[in-house]
């Protein structure tokens, strides 16, 4: 038992709540773990990925193709929207809400650079959390 | 014939340990999974589908040959936003049929809206979560359905159930973690009391 090495981990998943990475439902997920389910939390973030890529991608095209379609567009990133708030992606989802709110008033551009700002913010939170993930597994063994 | 069907959706049968069954429905994968661990950490049976379709095949109310399997189901919770048939369009299928029209259905939503909510509920849901669901509210449901499995009579209990609950978000501030219902007392008890309040304001 590490006790440094827990000290870190411990640190870590505080900033990511003190810099707004993530929320509340996070918890939710941690209080979902037990000795027969340890890696709950990690299981579910990574069901995310590949859950919501399918998204990202259609959301993608719709952006290159039919970029006035944005009742389409805001019909996916809702479906988004609520995947990122599963996990408690917290700034992930604040650019889903002002990717909406462009869809909402017509802004096109505004919907590509909020778009290109999400997907900055789901790599930062990917990368922060499988280094957490990591950190965590080896404090444990 | 018809006396028979019924009979089984007013006992529904639980398993021996006296779990109840939920089925889950949601077409994100993410939210299946998270729906089914509060479940099953909560000591409820889990079925968990993709799609309403999925559901009503499930429930034996797609027109096929009815499979037995539906008449354990204690609790159909379901999203509302999926792409085909909505959770509200199975909600009212539900409540159509003489057989399940019994089974509590909650809807869940990541969307807080009024009339949506309100459309839900006039259509028989018992309940409509907000998403991301917490363990508290699994447990909340849980615990009055098994209440209401045990004072269950007849379908009034349904809408004396829906007025409460309505009271409960106009008139007084609902304590989150209490259990809103089962009916407690007759509804007519309540409007002498509110009006009692409104002349103390003074």
């Amino acid at each position: 038992m590490d006790r440094n090495l827990q000290r870190q981990v411990a640190n870590m998943r505080k900033s990511l709540f003190d810099q707004g990475y993530l929320d509340e439902q996070f918890i939710q997920l941690e209080d979902l773990r037990d000795d027969a389910n340890p890696n709950f939390v990690e299981e579910i973030v990574t069901l995310f990925y590949t859950d919501s890529a399918k998204l990202i991608r259609n959301i993608e095209n719709a952006l290159e193709n039919n970029p006035s379609d944005f009742e389409r567009l805001d019909d996916y990133m809702q479906q988004f929207k609520g995947r990122s708030s599963s996990i408690g992606a917290k700034k992930v989802k604040t650019e889903c809400s002002q990717f909406r709110e462009y869809c909402k008033a017509g802004n096109a551009e505004g919907c590509i650079r909020t778009f290109q700002q999400l997907k900055q913010e789901l790599a930062t939170l990917r990368r922060k959390l499988e280094t957490y993930f990591e950190m965590a597994r080896q404090a444990n063994t | 014939m018809v006396m028979a069907v019924e009979d089984r959706a007013a006992d529904r049968p639980r398993s021996s340990s006296g779990e109840l069954h939920v089925l889950a429905v949601d077409d994100s994968l993410v939210d299946r999974k998270v729906i089914e661990r509060l479940l099953k950490i909560s000591s409820c049976r889990v079925t968990a589908v993709e799609s309403a379709g999925r559901a009503l095949q499930y429930l034996g109310l797609d027109g096929e040959k009815r499979s037995a399997v539906g008449f354990d189901v204690n609790l159909i919770l379901t999203d509302y936003s999926m792409p085909g048939m909505t959770g509200y369009e199975l909600l009212k299928k539900i409540k159509e049929s003489s057989t399940l029209r019994e089974i509590p259905v909650v809807i869940m939503s990541s969307e807080n809206i009024i009339t949506r909510i309100d459309r839900c509920l006039e259509e028989g849901a018992e309940d409509f979560l907000l998403k991301p669901v917490k363990l508290s509210d699994v447990k909340r449901l849980k615990d009055f359905i098994l209440k209401g499995q045990g004072e269950k009579d007849d379908g009034d209990k349904g809408s004396c159930k829906r007025m409460i609950q309505h009271d409960c978000v106009k008139s007084s501030p609902c304590d989150q973690s209490s259990t809103p219902l089962p009916c407690q007392s007759p509804p007519s008890v309540q409007p002498p009391l509110k009006r009692c309040r409104m002349l103390n304001v003074d």
